[in-house]
């Protein structure tokens, strides 16, 4: 989906701006923001480009103008509303009124360490082999899906060259429409920054990783 | 599947930077983490051991470890570019959004700086959890076109020589800048080492900070 969480080469958000001795959240709500979310998708109700997706579809201008965490709110009632695992208007108060779905994993706490410590491998076996090899030149492909994908606008129908091979991952354009995790091989990209650019950058190549059906071959 | 939230016609999100987003945000989270513990989805005590997971225990204190070995011992650091996932696991860190890592090594010649375009995918087991600058629009929007200018608001600037590469998450791999070692350091022991390793120049914001320079971020 184009949305504008795709910033890559978007202009005029003015500097960055760093904060010194930063702590890893701002107030006690974004702890609690950030907890809820990784114990829900910890639950298995829907996977992590499912989430993702959620979240670039809070509309354009209330993403900008939103900070991270309550994105990750917003996604997170989308999804729990979508799957029918809460109300509108229990949302409102925080009162159940409807009978829970049955949920299998309930993360404890005491599985906290052993979960997190394990994360979540997205490599997959792939009986096809791979298309292209390092050092082979490709073009991403023209594309534009109204849904779900991770190639970037900034670097649709340019030339890159292989530089590494990550074997098969779980595919997010088809993983966040409910269509299985279809595995992919996975590569890195290089482009030069003038083929995404032209003159008009201080980068001297940029690096994106691209699954298969992202690219196509060229010469 | 887009809907308004049941929030969004209750709430101004027209200025989420004030105070009112704090007592908004608040409550909505709280209204939410009871309604999902009353379901029986969610267990509390397992928020709390998510929450004192990433404050106390990950951060880019592991990284600098990871990157202190990596100067000590030529054998370390050779397994930590070809094959970081391993040799970081070594060590002990692995797990959530650390499944697959690729390390960066910077030299005189090649700069490093690693982003998410597309949203906010960061290595947590060797950083912790991403400083709200590299989530942010302008960090995210910049830094693939004009990654000198990004340095420049870390107060950093490169020699024009230098090839700045740019590495864009958008897969589940993630990158882990190896920065170069200082000179003037080749007799300091490990601790003293990690000891100048700043998350930011892990990220490929920043330098490793000598002793007497303000470090922008202590690891």
């Amino acid at each position: 989906m184009n949305g504008v969480h795709d910033m890559g080469g978007a202009m005029n958000f003015g500097p960055v701006v760093p904060e010194r001795n930063e702590p890893p959240f701002h107030h006690e709500w974004e702890r609690r923001a950030f907890a809820v979310t990784l114990a829900m998708g910890a639950t298995g109700q829907w996977n992590l480009d499912q989430s993702r997706d959620a979240r670039e579809r809070t509309p354009p201008a209330r993403y900008l103008a939103s900070s991270y965490y309550r994105i990750w709110i917003a996604g997170l009632e989308r999804l729990l509303l979508e799957r029918r695992l809460v109300t509108r208007d229990e949302l409102l108060d925080g009162q159940a009124r409807t009978a829970p779905l049955p949920i299998a994993n309930v993360l404890r706490a005491d599985r906290v360490a052993t979960v997190l410590a394990r994360g979540a491998s997205t490599q997959r076996e792939r009986a096809a082999p791979a298309l292209h090899r390092v050092g082979d030149v490709v073009r991403t492909r023209v594309v534009h899906p109204p849904t779900h994908t991770r190639l970037p606008r900034y670097c649709r129908g340019k030339r890159g060259t292989i530089v590494r091979v990550h074997g098969a991952h779980v595919f997010p354009d088809a993983n966040a429409r409910g269509q299985g995790e279809a595995p992919q091989w996975l590569y890195t990209v290089r482009f030069d920054a003038g083929e995404l650019w032209g003159p008009d950058t201080t980068a001297d190549a940029v690096f994106v990783d691209c699954w298969e059906p992202y690219l196509e071959a060229s010469r | 599947m887009q809907g308004a939230l049941p929030h969004d016609h209750l709430h101004s999100d027209d200025d989420p930077d004030t105070g009112s987003e704090l007592s908004e945000m608040d409550a909505r989270v709280r209204a939410l983490e009871s309604l999902l513990t009353a379901k029986g989805y969610i267990d509390p005590a397992a928020l709390d051991k998510l929450i004192e997971t990433y404050e106390t225990k990950v951060g880019p204190h592991n990284g600098a470890r990871v990157v202190a070995k990596a100067w000590m011992e030529p054998d370390f650091r050779k397994w930590l570019l070809a094959d970081a996932t391993a040799a970081i696991a070594s060590l002990g860190y692995t797990g959530r959004q650390g499944e697959h890592i690729v390390a960066l090594a910077n030299t005189p010649r090649v700069h490093n700086m690693v982003v998410c375009t597309l949203c906010s995918c960061y290595p947590w087991p060797v950083l912790g959890l991403p400083p709200v600058w590299y989530k942010s629009a302008p960090y995210r929007a910049r830094a693939v076109i004009d990654p000198r200018g990004v340095l420049a608001d870390f107060g950093v600037t490169l020699p024009a020589d230098v090839e700045v590469r740019v590495w864009d998450s958008t897969a589940e791999i993630r990158y882990l800048v190896l920065p170069e070692r200082p000179p003037g350091t080749e007799r300091w022991s490990e601790d003293q080492l990690a000891a100048i390793v700043t998350r930011d120049s892990m990220i490929g914001t920043g330098l490793p900070a000598m002793p007497g320079e303000r470090a922008q971020e202590p690891a």
